[in-house]
């Protein structure tokens, strides 16, 4: 499954990195701590999050994450967009908070 | 082989750019991918924690044949008690940093997990220095 193909279901707005929508999930990681992020996310995964700012594509980029989707309409920061795009890594917006957009990827995931 | 990177105090808009150059640099040369995991999530923390507490810092990473040694060493407030600052959840960022999603204590236990050998040493109002070590096998 891609970052593409979840689009739908999530109700994501794409806003950054859209040259990275055909990268592979292998799963979602949820979390608005950065050191929980870095410390347990794995590469591949769907970082589901309210934070915006710059310092999340870093983290983004050194796990080797597939996409960042802000929940509640958030939007990326100028330079996280700027981020977004110079590392492929899409990051995405949906309406959903983040316990129905984390159920919804899980769905997904489970039908495969 | 060693690499020297500098690291302002303050500027989390280019926190990370050393731990990322480092990967790059391990990537080209080959080493085991889950020994970089390792060594960037290490790395990255101990960057931060420059950024987050202290005016400026350095860091060198020395490349051997079957280990990985980074040094960060910073000029800043230090650490009082090193033993308190290991435990989880342990933290004394400011309000602002934590609005970021940082200071949740997570940072120095994150660096032990993912190295093999830690050494820390502080100096109440003049710095610390974190010695980082990760050896290839086993």
């Amino acid at each position: 499954m891609q970052v593409k193909d979840i689009i739908q279901a999530l109700q994501l707005t794409p806003r950054a990195g859209a040259n990275g929508l055909d990268r592979e999930i292998s799963g979602g990681y949820v979390s608005d701590l950065l050191s929980d992020v870095m410390g347990h996310a794995r590469e591949g995964q769907v970082w589901i999050t309210i934070q915006a700012h710059k310092n999340v594509m870093a983290i983004a980029s050194l796990k080797e994450l597939a996409a960042v989707v802000l929940v509640r309409d958030r939007l990326p920061d100028e330079d996280t967009a700027a981020a977004a795009n110079d590392e492929s890594i899409p990051v995405l917006s949906t309406p959903l908070d983040a316990f129905e957009a984390s159920g919804r990827l899980r769905d997904l995931l489970r039908e495969g | 082989m060693e690499f020297h990177y500098h690291i302002e105090g303050g500027d989390f808009s280019r926190a990370g750019s050393a731990s990322s150059e480092v990967k790059k640099i391990l990537k080209q040369l080959n080493v085991d991918p889950r020994v970089i995991k390792r060594v960037v999530v290490a790395l990255y923390e101990a960057e931060v924690n420059v950024v987050a507490h202290a005016h400026e810092g350095n860091m060198t990473v020395t490349l051997d044949p079957g280990s990985i040694e980074a040094v960060v060493e910073d000029k800043g407030p230090g650490i009082a008690d090193i033993d308190l600052a290991m435990q989880e959840g342990y933290s004394t960022a400011s309000p602002r940093v934590r609005e970021m999603g940082f200071g949740a204590g997570m940072g120095l236990p994150n660096i032990k997990k993912n190295c093999d050998r830690l050494d820390i040493k502080s100096v109440v109002n003049a710095g610390t220095t974190v010695k980082m070590t990760t050896f290839f096998t086993g």
